[in-house]
């Protein structure tokens, strides 16, 4: 996509490195020279939003690794004494913790932004997939991390989704005892759970490093989904989107010191302030907020399908749910990459986003609690839930594969450098003579 | 054989068809013993993350039932996990028979609820089941549901007096942990 390279070697020693290893020209290439497309917009800014995360979290959670001590009788107490004792320790811990939210939050937005521009579909079906990856290796990691100050929730949490596989037959139980290394949740638990919560951060950054290497083959799509025909769609990476990055990313981080320095806890779970009892489960157990629409999912199956019982039928809507999107870029039909031109495909986004917020509410109630009463029926959490994860599914199966079939999309201008021309009338002032 | 020997000649460049067919068999021999080696390296790797000695050697104990008072229960810990150990009056035992006949979802009389693992009736005003709901592993807890058993307020399931299954999303009864008594006071359990 970079085409030929034009770096340049200024001094010596650049000259005399690049004929050993070529780094400033890897570099160059592709982060400053690097052709991006003129019409992002500020949701472009999440891929560099999401590398701050990471590399938050690795380094948060270096510092926090000295100072925590991975046994039962004293994981509780460490992370109590780093929030209290260690110098700064309620610093770094707090943007640990608040920081996995975050990741979260940011890696939501960029999951829904490649879904509206349509970015999984070819040629970045392998980006999109390895994308999928990285939420999957995510979603493992923050569980593991979430065990580690063994508190109630961390205890309970751990235990339902070690339970999760006994809804496997015949082999469910030796796998579940290989996973926890007892016959229960104990101290062999929590080790190993520290020792792959280390590991797979670094996992992370070895796809994320394949991910940015298959979008610089593909190319980045752009809010209009329209190829780049050549120069007159595209400005250098830098300054243009550099600088775009790091303000995207600026104003993420008032809003991440915010949570980190006056709500801490409003996205944890009162209930992980109690050390773990293995005799006593919390009345209420709930996953973070970022799992409530799986959770969701995993709760509205609550009947059996013939010989599938509804713990095995349930397990298996929440992991279909995630696997769905390792086929999306095959079940979309339609030709046309953005939903800014597809009128009938964005209101279907529209309530599917809605239907996810509203699986994710349905996570935090109570499953009988009763939502509405129609006549003489009362609809429960349960029964809402079932329909959302109805759509949640439709749309992937039937929406898309149908729709992209059926829809008469807008007209898709031939050119990025017309699709800007049309939206304001007048030139841009800072590059007029690139205009079409 | 013989076309693949010849093919593999042709892949390694060499008209010299001696010499092909010993790098032919290196190679073969090397790939063998390194698939059988990695398989036996990959063990123990796997295996490290059962359950240790010390784990397993923690596999069993005793309690005395003379301690828990008719109409209550206690729980004890086995294998790190709670067991209830109920003191079931006539009134509890007598409703867990009359449904012995019941839709059950996992079907089993109250009999069956106390049987030692050594296949001897065992005493039916002792219920000994593991303290785990059969769905995700919550405890539940006694005197919930509408069959005067337990209730596991994780998801909703409903157990009745003898343990079983009654309604919600678990898929099996509690489990009754393999326990024969000692003597007529003192359980072993595991």
């Amino acid at each position: 996509m970079s085409g030929p390279s034009t770096y340049e070697p200024k001094t010596g020693f650049e000259r005399w490195l690049d004929k050993r290893l070529p780094i400033f020209r890897l570099v160059h290439d592709s982060f400053v020279d690097y052709p991006t497309p003129r019409n992002l917009n500020y949701f472009w800014t999440f891929g560099a939003i999401l590398t701050m995360c990471l590399v938050a979290q690795i380094v948060t959670g270096i510092v926090l690794a000295m100072h925590y001590v991975p046994s039962v009788d004293h994981a509780f107490d460490s992370i109590q004494r780093m929030k209290r004792d260690v110098p700064f320790g309620w610093l770094i811990q707090n943007v640990h913790a608040v920081g996995a939210s975050m990741f979260f939050l940011a890696v939501y937005i960029h999951m829904f932004r490649g879904l509206y521009y349509g970015s999984y579909k070819a040629p970045r079906e392998v980006l999109w997939i390895l994308g999928v990856v990285i939420y999957l290796l995510m979603i493992a990691t923050a569980f593991l991390g979430y065990v580690l100050p063994w508190g109630q929730m961390s205890f309970w949490a751990a235990t339902v989704i070690t339970n999760f596989f006994t809804a496997i037959p015949v082999v469910g139980e030796p796998v579940q005892q290989w996973l926890m290394g007892g016959f229960a949740i104990e101290n062999a638990t929590l080790n190993r759970f520290y020792s792959l919560h280390y590991l797979l951060p670094f996992v992370i950054f070895g796809v994320v490093v394949l991910h940015v290497w298959a979008l610089h083959v593909a190319g980045q799509n752009n809010p209009d989904g329209i190829d780049i025909k050549d120069k007159s769609d595209t400005v250098p990476f830098s300054p243009h989107a550099t600088v775009k990055d790091l303000f995207g990313t600026a104003v993420f981080l008032l809003m991440f010191a915010a949570f980190v320095f006056f709500l801490p806890d409003s996205l944890g779970h009162p209930d992980n302030y109690i050390p773990a009892d293995p005799l006593k489960t919390p009345p209420h157990i709930v996953p973070e907020w970022y799992l409530l629409p799986f959770y969701a999912i995993l709760r509205a199956i609550d009947f059996a399908v013939g010989p599938i019982s509804a713990k095995l039928g349930g397990l298996f809507l929440m992991v279909g749910a995630i696997a769905v999107l390792f086929v999306l870029p095959w079940l979309d039909t339609s030709k046309v990459r953005s939903m800014r031109y597809r009128p009938v495909a964005r209101w279907f986004f529209v309530l599917f986003v809605a239907v996810c917020l509203a699986l994710g509410w349905c996570g935090a109630q109570q499953p009988d609690l009763i939502v509405a009463q129609l006549g003489g029926v009362q609809i429960k959490v349960t029964q809402l839930a079932q329909l959302l994860t109805a759509y949640y599914f439709a749309f992937f199966l039937i929406v898309l594969p149908i729709l992209g079939l059926r829809e008469t999309p807008n007209r898709v201008p031939d050119t990025i450098a017309k699709a800007i021309g049309e939206k304001k009338k007048t030139p841009v002032a800072a590059a007029p003579d690139r205009e079409a | 054989m013989a076309d693949s020997a010849s093919t593999a000649d042709t892949a390694h460049g060499g008209a010299d068809s001696p010499e092909a067919n010993r790098r032919d068999f290196i190679y073969i021999a090397t790939g063998a013993v390194a698939a059988v080696g990695a398989a036996a390296l990959a063990w123990p790797f796997i295996d490290q993350m059962n359950p240790a000695a010390d784990t397993l050697a923690l596999a069993s104990t005793e309690y005395d039932l003379s301690q828990v008072p008719e109409g209550q229960q206690v729980v004890i810990f086995w294998r790190g996990k709670p067991v209830f150990i109920r003191h079931r009056g006539a009134a509890e035992i007598a409703a867990a028979k009359k449904d012995d006949g019941a839709a059950l979802r996992d079907p089993q009389t109250d009999a069956q609820r106390v049987v030692q693992a050594n296949g001897q009736p065992g005493k039916e005003a002792y219920l000994i089941v593991e303290a785990s709901c059969t769905h995700f592993g919550c405890i539940p807890t006694f005197g919930g549901g509408p069959y005067g058993g337990w209730l596991c307020a994780c998801h909703g399931s409903v157990y009745d007096t003898a343990a079983r299954i009654r309604s919600g999303p678990a898929p099996e009864n509690l489990k009754v942990p393999p326990y024969v008594y000692t003597t007529d006071a003192v359980v072993k359990i595991g």
